[in-house]
C-alpha cells in the first residue's frame, strides 16, 4: 500500500466527477460522464424498480433515469432547478443519475483508492468500488455499471421464463 | 508479409465470398436446368477463384485448398475438356454448401475443415482430372516436353486500383514450380511525380516447371485486358527455340456484372440508424412548429404556413429517400428458393417448377431478414404436405409438374408476399378431427373453410401423420404466424379442395414508424398501434359483466371480450375511471380480441419507433418508445404482449 508514487501511477491517475447526495460525496469516473444536465420531467415505464424514475429522450435516444438516493435506500429529496442528472454511458449503454449537485473533478491515482469498510448501514457497498481522500474531504468512488445492473435485468427475464413456462404447462 | 492487421477486411472477405457462393449457386442451377451459357460457367468459375485468392490472401489455407480443387473441376468444364454433366453440377453445389460452411468456421476462429469437406475433397479430387493430384503440389511431367514457361507481364497503370496484386500472382505461380522474376523498372517516374497507387513495373518471369498451359494463364485470369500479357512456352532442347507464341487470346471483354443485380452499395446498419434517427427527429421537429400554426398575425401566419407546408414537404422527402437506403429488394431472400426446392423435390420425387414473380419489390431490411425462414417453412410445407407425388397428379387430372409459385407486390401501404401451390389444398376433415382431438373445437360444424384452415395457425398443430426430416419438426405455422407477428405483419391462408393452397403474408413497408391512436391513461399517455386496432366504443354500464376473480367482459357485437384495463396493467398515475366514462380499444393479435380501456383518445399520430431496449431493458406490454411534439417520451403499447398476458391471466 504506502509503495513511493511512481511515474506510472501518476500518470494512471483517474479523473473522478464528484457529485453530492446529502452530506456525502460520490466520484463518477469521468470518463463515462457524456452530459450533465438540469432536472426534467420523465415518462415513468411500467414494472420498473423504484428507483428507476422513467426515462427521457436525449436527441433522439430513450435514456433511463434513476435516482442516486433511492437506489442507496435514502429518502427521495424534492426535485429542484439545482437537481442535476449526469448522463453516463457503461457497455454502451447511456443512463441518467439524479443527483443533488454536481461539485468538482478530482484526480485519483490508484494507490489512492481504499477499500470500503463494512458501513452496514445505508449505502450498499456493492455500488462503491473503493473510496478515497481528497484532502479532508472522503468522496466514495461509484461502481457505475453496477447501478442499472444486468442482476436485476437478468432477475426479471428469469421471472418472465418461468411465468411463460407456467402459461404453456 | 507486412504487418497490416488482416482481419479488418475478414468481414469484407467473407460477405463478399457469400455473394459469390450465391452467384455461382444460382448460375449451377440455370445450368442444372439445361441453360447452356459459357457465361453462367465463368461466373461459377469466377466466383471460385476469387473465393480461393481471398482465402489465401486471409491465411484460410483450408477453404483455399478446398475452393482450389473444386476451381480445376471447373477450370475442366470451361476448357471444354469435360461436359456439363448433371454429377457435375450436384457436386459443385454441394462444393458451394461446404465452402459457406467452411467459411463460416474460418470466421468464428476455428479451422474451416471438417469431416464432410474432407470426404468432398476426396471426390472432387478423383472427378478433376481423373484422380490427378491437385495442380498446387508440382504437375506430374506434362505430355508435351514443356520445360517451363517464360511469361511476359506488363500491367497497365491502373491494376492495383482493380484490387489486383501482382506479387500475389506470382506467389500463385510460385506453387506451380521454381519462379524467377525480373522486374523493369524504366517506366518508373520521379519520386514527386509518382502515384503511389499506379503500377509501373514490368515484369519477365521464368517458370521452371512443366504446368498446364491453363494453370499458367488461370492466375492471370483476374486481370484479363487490364495488362499485356505473353506466355511462351519453353520446349525441350531439341526442339529449335520457339518462336513467341501469339499473345494469349484476348476472351472477350465480359461484362462486368456477371449476374444482373442492380449495383449496391455497402453502407453500414448503424451509419444507416444514425441517418434515420436524425431524421425521425426532423419529424418531430416539424411536428412542435406546426402546434404554433394559430393566433399570431395574419401577415406572418401565412408566411409561417407556407414555411411549414415546405419543411412538412421536405422532411416527407428526406425521410423518404433515407428509408429507402434501408430498402433491398426481396430477391435476396428470394434467391434461395430455386436450391431449396430442388432439392426438396429431389428428396421427395416430386417435379416442381418455382414460380417467382416481382422480386424486385423492395423491403425494409430489418423485414427482409426475418421473414426469410418463415418462407422457407411456407415452401417446405408446400412441397411437403400441399404437391402431390406425379402419379396422383396426373390421376387427379393434372399436370405431373407441380407450381410454386411466390409472388411480392405492394398493396396500399404493405407489401404482401404470397406462397400459392397448386396441390391438394388442405385436408378439411383432418384438420377438424386433430383439432377436436387436441380440444380446439368442439366440433367443425357450421364452421367455414378458412375458419377450418386457420386452425393450422394453432400451436402444435401438424396435419402430418408422421414427421419427416422436411417438416414436422415441432416447429409448426404458429411460428410462421408468430414470426411475421412479430413483424406487424398478417398471415391468411386460402386453400381449395384439389386445387392448392395460398398462404398470404402482408408486412408493412418498415418497422421504423407506425400509425398509432395516442391514449390518454391518468396522467400518463401510451400509443397503440394502428394496425392492432379493430374499432374503438364507448361501453355503457350495463355492457359489462365482471367475473369471478375480477376479470371484467363486455359486449362487443355477438363477442364478449375481456377488458384490459391500461390504468391497472401499467401501474399508472392520476385518477381511476369507471368503464363508461373512458373508452375501449378493441385490438386483435393471434387471432384474439380484448379491448384496452383508456381514459381519452388524444389523435392519430405517426410515431417513430425507438428502442427501450438500447439503454433499459425490456418491458412487459411494452414495445418500445417514441417522443411526442412536445419532446416527451411515450411509450408504445404492445398488443401481443397485452394479448398473452390476459391469457395467462385466464389461464391462471
Amino acid at each position: 500500500m504506502n509503495q513511493p508514487a511512481s511515474i506510472a501511477s501518476v500518470a494512471e491517475a483517474a479523473q473522478y466527477l464528484t457529485v453530492n447526495l446529502g452530506n456525502e460525496e460520490y466520484g463518477v469516473d469521468i470518463l463515462a460522464v457524456r452530459e450533465i444536465r438540469g432536472w426534467t420531467p420523465v415518462t415513468r415505464i411500467p414494472q420498473a424498480p423504484s428507483y428507476v424514475l422513467g426515462v427521457l429522450n436525449l436527441r433522439g435516444a430513450i435514456v433511463p433515469v434513476l435516482d442516486l438516493r433511492l437506489r442507496f435506500g435514502l429518502a427521495r429529496e424534492e426535485y429542484t432547478a439545482t437537481t442535476v442528472c449526469v448522463i453516463v454511458m457503461v457497455a454502451g449503454r447511456q443512463f441518467g443519475i439524479v443527483v443533488d449537485a454536481v461539485s468538482d473533478v478530482v484526480e485519483v491515482a490508484p494507490d489512492g483508492i481504499r477499500p470500503v469498510p463494512d458501513m452496514g448501514t445505508t449505502v450498499d457497498t456493492e455500488y462503491l468500488k473503493g473510496l478515497t481522500s481528497v484532502g479532508e474531504r472522503m468522496v466514495l468512488l461509484l461502481d457505475v455499471d453496477r447501478l442499472l445492473q444486468p442482476q436485476d435485468a437478468q432477475m426479471l427475464e428469469a421471472a418472465l421464463a418461468s411465468q411463460e413456462a407456467k402459461a404453456v404447462a | 508479409m507486412s504487418k497490416v492487421d488482416l482481419a479488418q477486411f475478414h468481414k469484407a472477405f467473407h460477405e463478399e465470398s457469400l455473394d459469390g457462393l450465391d452467384a455461382m449457386e444460382q448460375a449451377l442451377l440455370a445450368l442444372d436446368e439445361g441453360a447452356d451459357d459459357p457465361e453462367l460457367i465463368n461466373v461459377v468459375f469466377r466466383a471460385a477463384h476469387s473465393i480461393k485468392g481471398g482465402a489465401a490472401t486471409f491465411g484460410f489455407a483450408d477453404v483455399a485448398a478446398f475452393t482450389h480443387v473444386a476451381e480445376n473441376l471447373m477450370d475442366e468444364v470451361r476448357s471444354g475438356r469435360r461436359p456439363m454433366e448433371k454429377a457435375v453440377v450436384e457436386l459443385l453445389l454441394r462444393s458451394g454448401d461446404v465452402i459457406r460452411d467452411m467459411l463460416s468456421l474460418q470466421m468464428a476462429g476455428q479451422p474451416g475443415a471438417t469431416a464432410e469437406s474432407q470426404s468432398l475433397l476426396a471426390e472432387l479430387s478423383a472427378m478433376v482430372g481423373g484422380a490427378a493430384a491437385p495442380v498446387a503440389t508440382k504437375a506430374a511431367a506434362p505430355a508435351e516436353a514443356i520445360e517451363g514457361w517464360d511469361i511476359a507481364f506488363r500491367p497497365f497503370d491502373y491494376l492495383l486500383k482493380t484490387g489486383n496484386d501482382p506479387a500475389r500472382m506470382f506467389r500463385e505461380l510460385e506453387a506451380l514450380g521454381p519462379l524467377a522474376t525480373t522486374v523493369d523498372a524504366s517506366k518508373l517516374p520521379s519520386l514527386a511525380d509518382m502515384d503511389p497507387t499506379a503500377s509501373y513495373l514490368a515484369y519477365t518471369l521464368r517458370l521452371d516447371a512443366g504446368a498446364k498451359r491453363a494453370a499458367v494463364e488461370g492466375v492471370f485470369d483476374w486481370v484479363d485486358g487490364d495488362c499485356e500479357l505473353t506466355v511462351t512456352p519453353r520446349v525441350a532442347a531439341p526442339a529449335p527455340v520457339a518462336a513467341p507464341a501469339a499473345p494469349v487470346a484476348p476472351r472477350a471483354v465480359r461484362e462486368v456484372a456477371a449476374n444482373s443485380e442492380a449495383s449496391s452499395v455497402r453502407v453500414g446498419i448503424e451509419k444507416i440508424d444514425m441517418l434515420i434517427n436524425l431524421v425521425g427527429e426532423l419529424v418531430i421537429t416539424q411536428a412542435m412548429l406546426s402546434q404554433f400554426n394559430e393566433g399570431v398575425g395574419e401577415a406572418r401566419l401565412e408566411m409561417f404556413r407556407h414555411g411549414l407546408a415546405q419543411l412538412a414537404r421536405h422532411t416527407r422527402e428526406l425521410q423518404e429517400s433515407v428509408m429507402s437506403i434501408r430498402m433491398l429488394p426481396i430477391s435476396t431472400v428470394f434467391n434461395r428458393f430455386p436450391r431449396l426446392v430442388r432439392d426438396l423435390a429431389q428428396k421427395l420425387d416430386k417435379k416442381v417448377v418455382l414460380d417467382l414473380r416481382g422480386e424486385t419489390t423492395e423491403l425494409d431490411k430489418t423485414v427482409l431478414e426475418k421473414i426469410g425462414d418463415p418462407l422457407v417453412h411456407l415452401v417446405r410445407n408446400a412441397i411437403d404436405h400441399g404437391l402431390e407425388v406425379p402419379a396422383k397428379r396426373t390421376a387427379a387430372g393434372k399436370s405431373d409438374t407441380g407450381t410454386l409459385r411466390m409472388e411480392a407486390f405492394h398493396r396500399g401501404g404493405s407489401i404482401v408476399v404470397e406462397v400459392a401451390d397448386d396441390g391438394a389444398g388442405l385436408n378439411r376433415d383432418a384438420i377438424v378431427a386433430k383439432a377436436v382431438q387436441r380440444g380446439i373445437i368442439a366440433s367443425g360444424e357450421g364452421m367455414s373453410d378458412d375458419a377450418v384452415a386457420e386452425l393450422i395457425f394453432e400451436a402444435g398443430f401438424s396435419t402430418a401423420a408422421t414427421t419427416t426430416d422436411l417438416s414436422g419438426r415441432g416447429v409448426g405455422m404458429d411460428v410462421v404466424r408468430r414470426n411475421v407477428m412479430d413483424l406487424g405483419g398478417t398471415v391468411n391462408i386460402r386453400s381449395v379442395h384439389g386445387k392448392g393452397t395460398t398462404f398470404t403474408i402482408t408486412l408493412p413497408l418498415t418497422l421504423a414508424i407506425i400509425d398509432g391512436l395516442t391514449a390518454a391513461v391518468g396522467s400518463e399517455t401510451y400509443i397503440v398501434p394502428l394496425v392492432s386496432i379493430v374499432e374503438s366504443v364507448q361501453v355503457k354500464a350495463d355492457l359489462v359483466r365482471s367475473v369471478v376473480g375480477g376479470g371484467e367482459l363486455f359486449r362487443f357485437r355477438d363477442e364478449w371480450l375481456p377488458i384490459v384495463r391500461l390504468f391497472d396493467v401499467f401501474g399508472c398515475d392520476g385518477e381511476r375511471l369507471s368503464v363508461d366514462q373512458g373508452i375501449v380499444i378493441v385490438v386483435e393479435a393471434e387471432g384474439t380480441r380484448i379491448g384496452l380501456f383508456v381514459d381519452e383518445l388524444i389523435g392519430q399520430q405517426q410515431a417513430v419507433v425507438k428502442s427501450l431496449e438500447a439503454n433499459y431493458r425490456r418491458v412487459v406490454g411494452i414495445s418500445g418508445a417514441t417522443i411526442l411534439p412536445d419532446g416527451a417520451v411515450a411509450l408504445i403499447t404492445d398488443v401481443t404482449g397485452l394479448v398473452r398476458m390476459q391469457a395467462r391471466r385466464k389461464a391462471a
